[in-house]
C-alpha cells in the first residue's frame, strides 16, 4: 500500500512538472504583450498577434493554462516576427522598388 | 499558425542574408521626378497594349471581358447615388450658415486632381478627406467618419466634378515634403502583415492576376479612381477605406484613417500618376 501511494505521489509530481501554472501562462502572457508593444512603436503589429493573444487570455480565463500558456507563447513568436519583419524592412523595401 | 510563423521567420531570414551580400543600392537622392517617370515606364512597358489613360480604370483595363463589364456598368454606375448624395450635402449650409465651397478653392469644383497636397505651414500632407473634415470642424460640425458614407459621398461628386483633369500634385522644395514623399514610397514597398505582403506586391509585381476571383489593378493610376464603389463592400469606400482594408487583408493591423503613412502614401501614389485623368469615383468588383 505504501509502495502504492509512493508511486502514486511520484506520477503526480511528475505530471505537474508538465503541466502549465497560472504562474508560467502570465510569465508568458506578459512576454508577448511586451513583444507586441515593441511591435506597435515599430507601427508593425500584426492582427494574428492581437487575436491569438485573445485566444490565450481565454483559455486562461476558462483555467486551461497549458492552452494558454500555449497561445501566450505563439502571440510572442509572432510578435517577435513582425518586428524583425519591421526591422529588416527598413533596407530590404528598395529591393522592390521601381526604378 | 506556429508553423506558418517559423516559415516566415526562415523566408525573412533568408531575405536579410540576401540583402547583406548584395551590395547597397540605397538611392542616395530623392528625386521624384526621376521616380515618376520610372514608374509610368515600368507599367507602359509591362502593359504595351493599355493607352496611359487606361491605367485609370484599374481591373478593367486589364482584360478584354473586364472592360466589356465595366462599359455596361458605366451605364447605370452603382456610385451615382453617392454622387448625387455628396452633391447635396456638398452645398447645404452647417449650421452656421457656411458651406463646404467656402472652404475651397474655386469653391471646390474640379480641384480633387490637386489632392493630397504639402501644407508648407503645417509641415505635412493635407488629402481630400482630411481637408473636408477640417473644413467640417471649423464650422462647428463634427467630423465624418473617413471610410465610408458621408465622406465617401462628399469626395465622389468633388472627384465628379474633376473627372478628365489630370493629377497635379506639386512637391514644394521643402526637405519636409520630399521627406514625406519618401516615407509615402517607404511605406508603398515595405512589406507587412503576417502575409509579408507590401503594397507593391500585389500592385506592381501582379497586377492583372487574379487572387482568388480578384483581378489585382496596377499601381499606376489606382488614386485617380478614388473614391470607389466595390461590390465586395455592396457600398463605397475611400482611399482610408482601401488603406486600412489592405493592410487588415495581410494581417496588419491598420492604423487609423488618415495617420501620417497613409497620408504619406497617398501622397507618393498620386505624385507618380500625375498627368493621368481623375477618373473617380470608380466602381470596381
Amino acid at each position: 500500500m505504501k509502495a502504492k501511494l509512493v508511486l502514486l505521489a511520484a506520477l503526480l509530481t511528475a505530471g505537474s512538472a508538465f503541466a502549465a501554472s497560472e504562474a508560467d501562462y502570465k510569465a508568458a502572457y506578459a512576454a508577448a504583450e511586451a513583444a507586441n508593444k515593441e511591435a506597435g512603436q515599430l507601427r508593425n503589429q500584426w492582427t494574428t498577434t492581437a487575436s491569438t493573444l485573445a485566444a490565450a487570455k481565454k483559455a486562461a480565463d476558462a483555467g486551461d493554462f497549458d492552452k494558454a500558456t500555449e497561445a501566450a507563447k505563439e502571440a510572442e513568436a509572432l510578435a517577435k516576427a513582425s518586428i524583425f519583419q519591421a526591422t529588416s524592412e527598413k533596407t530590404l523595401w528598395r529591393d522592390l522598388e521601381i526604378r | 499558425m506556429k508553423l506558418r510563423a517559423v516559415r516566415f521567420g526562415f523566408s525573412a531570414l533568408a531575405l536579410a542574408a540576401l540583402a547583406f551580400v548584395l551590395p547597397a543600392t540605397a538611392a542616395d537622392k530623392i528625386d521624384p521626378v526621376a521616380d515618376a517617370k520610372a514608374f509610368k515606364k515600368f507599367f507602359y512597358d509591362k502593359f504595351p497594349k493599355l493607352k496611359p489613360e487606361d491605367f485609370v480604370n484599374g481591373p478593367y483595363s486589364m482584360d478584354e471581358g473586364l472592360h466589356r463589364q465595366w462599359v455596361e456598368k458605366e451605364q447605370f454606375p452603382p456610385y451615382e447615388f453617392s454622387v448625387e448624395a455628396g452633391k447635396e450635402m456638398f452645398t447645404k449650409p452647417f449650421k452656421n450658415g457656411k458651406t463646404y465651397e467656402d472652404c475651397f478653392p474655386n469653391k471646390g469644383i474640379g480641384i480633387r486632381q490637386n489632392y493630397p497636397y504639402f501644407d508648407e505651414k503645417e509641415g505635412k500632407v493635407i488629402t481630400l478627406e482630411l481637408a473636408l473634415n477640417r473644413c467640417r470642424e471649423a464650422n462647428g460640425e463634427a467630423a465624418y467618419s473617413y471610410v465610408k458614407d458621408e465622406m465617401a459621398a462628399l469626395t465622389a461628386y468633388m472627384a465628379y466634378t474633376s473627372r478628365g483633369k489630370p493629377f497635379d500634385i506639386k512637391i514644394p522644395d521643402d526637405p519636409r515634403a520630399l521627406a514625406a514623399y519618401e516615407q509615402g514610397k517607404e511605406y508603398f514597398y515595405s512589406r507587412r502583415g503576417q502575409l509579408n505582403f507590401s503594397c507593391a506586391t500585389c500592385h506592381v509585381q501582379t497586377p492583372g492576376e487574379r487572387i482568388r476571383t480578384e483581378v489585382l489593378a496596377p499601381a499606376l493610376g489606382i488614386m485617380n479612381a478614388m473614391p470607389i464603389y466595390r461590390s465586395e463592400w455592396s457600398g463605397m469606400g475611400t482611399t482610408s477605406r482601401r488603406f486600412v482594408t489592405c493592410n487588415s487583408q495581410v494581417r496588419g493591423v491598420p492604423f487609423n484613417p488618415q495617420d501620417d503613412e497613409y497620408r504619406n502614401v497617398e501622397y507618393y501614389l498620386s505624385y507618380v500618376a500625375n498627368g493621368l485623368p481623375i477618373s473617380g469615383p470608380g466602381a470596381r468588383p
